[in-house]
């Protein structure tokens, strides 16, 4: 385990960047937090979660596909396809990082998603272990513990210093370039730094939360449960919650005419949305209910059925304090796990 | 550049070939620019066709495997890409990817069977293939019977093939039906599923239905009162897709995706699905 003091951060940035573009959290000046690009000046936002997951780092937003040239009945196709450029991301919490992992196993499957695919391997993720997980926190109930958060490289923040430790080669790289910058430490302060983390996450009003009532092989019971209707009466399928969400990897594909050729794209899309399922004959979800049902069903069995009982859930929370009508997974959940 | 395959960059497709079926069917010869066939596939499995600017739609592959030249795509005019396409003329380039999707088991579960094809209406598309496929290796499987309706006789998709290459061949039946009466018909009148009790076919045979869901949800009830078990009697789905290989999220009915898990289901599989299709 290595370690730095606080006071030398900006130098330890200014390193990292030297070599690769450094996505730091920083303010978004509206009283939240989003990664931003690391430059001289950017000051460090101690938070506990962006607003916005970091997923958009491997799966963003919007990103153009390939491009069309039309002439006539002709068509000429280009492959615009770069290699990512290499970057660094640092703070990212245990929840978020394990998002990674959720996504990984829908992108990284064959057929592989080379644009996700290219990202992810030039991407080195630092993550930090929360000090004040928040009363809307439950990764616990997704077996991650924020004390212990993964990453290529995990990190540890006290009152002084920052603590590091690599997980993987990529990780161990950085750390290297790192060598004149960091100490080489033990694990004490960060052991006490995690009984602390422990301590609140104890206190959580969301601790008890459990996935027992959910997971694979579910499907049928969960699915026609009544409490669909009452749970999803006031859903205005704004998206919101699947916008926020570090694991929502629905998208779009849609063609753009620049007037000069054609640009195929792809878009973060929401199943939530009225025109997500519509063909041209008909929409297999015609109401707010079906949609509502579809993305809790996703995430707590349909997604577990397929990847060895793993939910697409991380409990970040980022779903509980945005949606405008306080609906939410946690209510879901204790609404079908039987909990008044 | 990323030298990687990547499954959503299709090819360029030409279409050398428009054949007018029905009033509002067409179906479409695609090759690449070099004149050969984009892909194999087997039958049942789909590509995604598209153009441009406009847009990317599934398609089931209507023609067989055993077709080494080229691949065809009959196609219903109900929506933006299909509008499109009709108004498409011979030597308009398009893309084209896959193949997409789970075939039919003609290898594993088929061989041998006696087959009994079901299909209304354009559902007839995904059905050709494989019965296309199924008459090359005739000798590889048994009795083959074919029912097969639409609102009309100009709506039958495929009708001077069914006519002049299905029904001359031998152990090969062949059951027309259309929804009412009309001059010059002198077939048999009525739904499908009806038409299928009225046929009422030993319960021998491995049955495959395509069509609207609501013909599917009647000629599978017909099926049972006929004495099939759900295990012999395979169908084939069509959702909303956008990428074909289970990665954006849209067609999925539970836990499988339509574009990869199916199209093509066998029904008893389907029961322990949501009924969300």
């Amino acid at each position: 385990m290595r370690k730095f003091s606080l006071s030398v951060l900006s130098e330890v940035f200014a390193e990292i960047a030297k070599n690769a573009t450094l996505y730091i959290p920083a303010t978004d000046n509206a009283g939240g937090a989003k990664f931003t690009k690391w430059a001289e000046g950017v000051e460090y936002l101690e938070t506990l979660n962006t607003v916005k997951s970091p997923k958009d780092f491997f799966f963003p937003h919007t990103e153009d596909l390939m491009e069309f040239k039309v002439t006539g009945k002709n068509i000429e196709l280009f492959d615009i396809r770069e290699e990512s450029e290499d970057f660094v991301v640092f703070g990212v919490r245990a929840c978020d990082v394990k998002s990674f992992d959720i996504l990984d196993r829908v992108f990284l499957v064959d057929p592989v998603d080379t644009y996700y695919a290219s990202r992810r391997e030039h991407g080195v993720i630092i993550s930090l272990a929360c000090t004040r997980p928040a009363e809307t926190c439950f990764c616990g109930t997704f077996d991650i513990d924020p004390a212990t958060p993964a990453g290529d490289i995990s990190a540890w923040k006290t009152e002084d210093s920052i603590y590091l430790e690599a997980n993987t080669a990529k990780g161990e790289a950085l750390l290297a370039k790192l060598d004149v910058l960091t100490e080489e430490c033990d694990t004490e302060a960060v052991e006490t730094q995690q009984e602390k983390i422990r301590k609140i996450m104890d206190k959580l009003p969301l601790k008890d939360l459990t996935t027992d009532s959910f997971g694979g092989g579910k499907t049928l019971d969960l699915f026609n449960s009544e409490k669909w209707a009452e749970l999803s009466e006031s859903c205005l399928g704004c998206g919101t919650c699947t916008f926020v969400c570090p694991t929502c990897q629905c998208y779009d594909i849609k063609d753009f005419n620049t007037g000069n050729g054609v640009i195929r794209y792809r878009c973060w899309d929401s199943c939530m949305f009225s025109e997500f399922t519509k063909m041209a004959h008909g929409n297999s979800r015609l109401s707010q209910l079906e949609r509502f049902r579809q993305r809790f069903m996703h995430k707590l069995v349909y997604y577990p059925e397929n990847n060895e009982g793993i939910f697409s859930c991380v409990g970040c929370g980022r779903c509980l304090s945005k949606c405008p009508i306080s609906m939410n997974i946690v209510k879901v959940m204790k609404a079908l796990g039987g909990e008044k | 550049m990323n030298n990687r395959t990547e499954t959503l960059i299709p090819v360029v497709g030409v279409i050398t070939d428009v054949r007018i079926d029905t009033p509002d069917v067409k179906t479409f010869r695609v090759v690449t620019p070099e004149g050969k066939k984009a892909f194999d596939h087997m039958p049942g499995q789909c590509a995604m066709l598209s153009i441009p600017g406009v847009g990317e739609a599934m398609f089931s592959i209507t023609s067989s495997p055993t077709n080494t030249e080229f691949m065809e795509f009959s196609i219903k005019k109900c929506g933006c890409v299909t509008d499109w396409l009709h108004q498409a003329e011979v030597g308009q380039q398009i893309t084209i990817r896959g193949p997409y999707g789970r075939p039919f088991p003609v290898e594993e579960e088929f061989k041998g069977k006696d087959l009994l094809f079901i299909a209304g209406g354009i559902g007839l598309a995904p059905l050709r293939s494989v019965i296309n496929y199924c008459r090359h290796y005739r000798d590889d499987y048994g009795k083959i019977d074919i029912v097969y309706g639409s609102r009309s006789m100009d709506d039958l998709v495929d009708y001077k093939e069914i006519v002049d290459e299905w029904t001359k061949d031998t152990n090969v039946d062949v059951h027309l039906t259309i929804d009412r009466e009309q001059e010059g018909w002198d077939g048999h009148v009525g739904f499908v599923p009806n038409f299928v009790k009225e046929l009422g076919f030993d319960t021998n045979k491995t049955a495959i239905i395509c069509g609207p869901p609501i013909m599917i949800k009647f000629t599978l009830q017909a099926m049972v009162e006929l004495g099939f078990n759900k295990e012999q009697v395979y169908t084939t789905m069509e959702l909303r897709m956008k990428c074909g290989v289970g990665k954006c999220g849209r067609c999925n009915i539970g836990s499988k995706y339509v574009c990869k898990d199916g199209p093509v289901f066998r029904c008893d599989e389907l029961d322990e699905l949501p009924d969300e299709y």
